[in-house]
């Protein structure tokens, strides 16, 4: 294609586009916080001190991961038990890889060092805050980086009302925490959907994904499924 | 080994934390090296949504009766009111009922 050699107009990244991305981010900020302050009151339970915690939650920043990374969580470490924590929080995590994969050819066209410093803020709030920004014809990438940085610092301090409130909130089921995560994108959904590109996708992205669900442990239906969808969609443009 | 009993908890962070920013840079950095053809691009525009299917279905599978009824919820409330706080909310609260007589 000669067309994809032609090199493509910037992106701009403004401080305007960077308080859009935090206004746009304001729907999220409920179930964020309920969030965070679950997994503070998971961190309590296991054992682990105030900073501990909001240490956890300011490096890691990724709340599922942190939930699983805690459930294994021992008071005798040893370097197996440590690998075994790091491989999980990876393996919950790596949807975050086809996240800023999806974003790419957006986000190079902006300034590579505010570009890196939202992607190392990427989850699934700035994620689905910015594809939706973009899918609807938005450019500046400062509303992605806005709004990673936005819910990284609320992320953060929400921890430390969890590790105080403590047994309150340690079940996630109690309150529905568990649910926040596929209810926002469920919302997130609405709108995103288009006939022609996706029609042949999503039904894909589903099956593999439900198929993976019940033959493997964890969240590896999200990678597989994903990337069966996608590769779908690629196959779909091919053909026609 | 030596180390310290007290310093365990904080390797285990920085490894989770390390391996967290890898996948974060890692799949726009491939990307990055991947010629854009058409392929490519078809499957980069549908990857968000794939992404967030694949997470739903199965997550309400394993959530059961409860789940299906707050996605379908949450779903209906977006499609009518176009508010994403209210759609979490009435999916959330349609979760808490359900469960509470004792479903899912």
């Amino acid at each position: 294609m000669d067309a994809s050699r032609l090199s493509p107009p910037r992106a701009p990244c403004t401080f305007a586009g960077m308080v859009e991305g935090a206004r746009l981010s304001l729907p999220l900020l409920p179930g964020t916080l309920v969030f965070a302050a679950a997994v503070g009151a998971t961190s309590a339970e296991k054992g682990l001190t105030l900073g501990q915690a909001v240490f956890m939650s300011l490096s890691v920043y990724a709340g599922a991961s942190q939930l699983l990374g805690l459930q294994l969580w021992t008071q005798s470490f040893s370097l197996a038990a440590v690998a075994a924590i790091v491989v999980v929080t990876m393996a919950v995590n790596l949807r975050f890889l086809l996240m800023g994969a999806s974003l790419q050819p957006w986000l190079s066209r902006g300034p590579a060092g505010p570009v890196h410093v939202g992607l190392a803020a990427l989850t699934d709030a700035n994620f689905v805050v910015a594809s939706r920004y973009h899918a609807q014809g938005g450019q500046d990438t400062g509303v992605f980086i806005g709004a990673g940085l936005f819910m990284w610092v609320i992320w953060t301090l929400a921890t430390i009302p969890g590790h105080a409130l403590g047994h309150l909130l340690t079940d996630p089921k109690r309150f529905a925490i568990d649910m926040v995560m596929p209810l926002t994108f469920t919302a997130m959904s609405v709108g995103l959907f288009r006939l022609r590109r996706d029609r042949l996708a999503w039904p894909v992205a589903a099956g593999v994904a439900v198929v993976t669900a019940q033959l493997a442990e964890g969240y590896w239906f999200i990678v597989t499924g994903a990337l069966a969808g996608s590769l779908a969609a690629g196959v779909l443009r091919e053909r026609a | 080994m030596s180390v310290p009993e007290e310093a365990w908890p904080y390797i285990a962070i920085t490894g989770m934390a390390a391996a967290t920013f890898l996948v974060r840079f890692a799949g726009y950095w491939i990307m990055s090296r991947v010629p854009p053809t058409p392929f490519v691009r078809a499957a980069l525009e549908a990857l968000p949504g794939a992404i967030i299917v694949s997470t739903v279905v199965p997550l309400a599978m394993r959530g059961g009766l409860a789940a299906w009824i707050g996605v379908a919820v949450a779903a209906a409330v977006m499609v009518l009111v176009r508010k994403d706080i209210a759609a979490l909310a009435a999916g959330m609260a349609a979760v808490i009922a359900v469960r509470s007589v004792g479903f899912g």
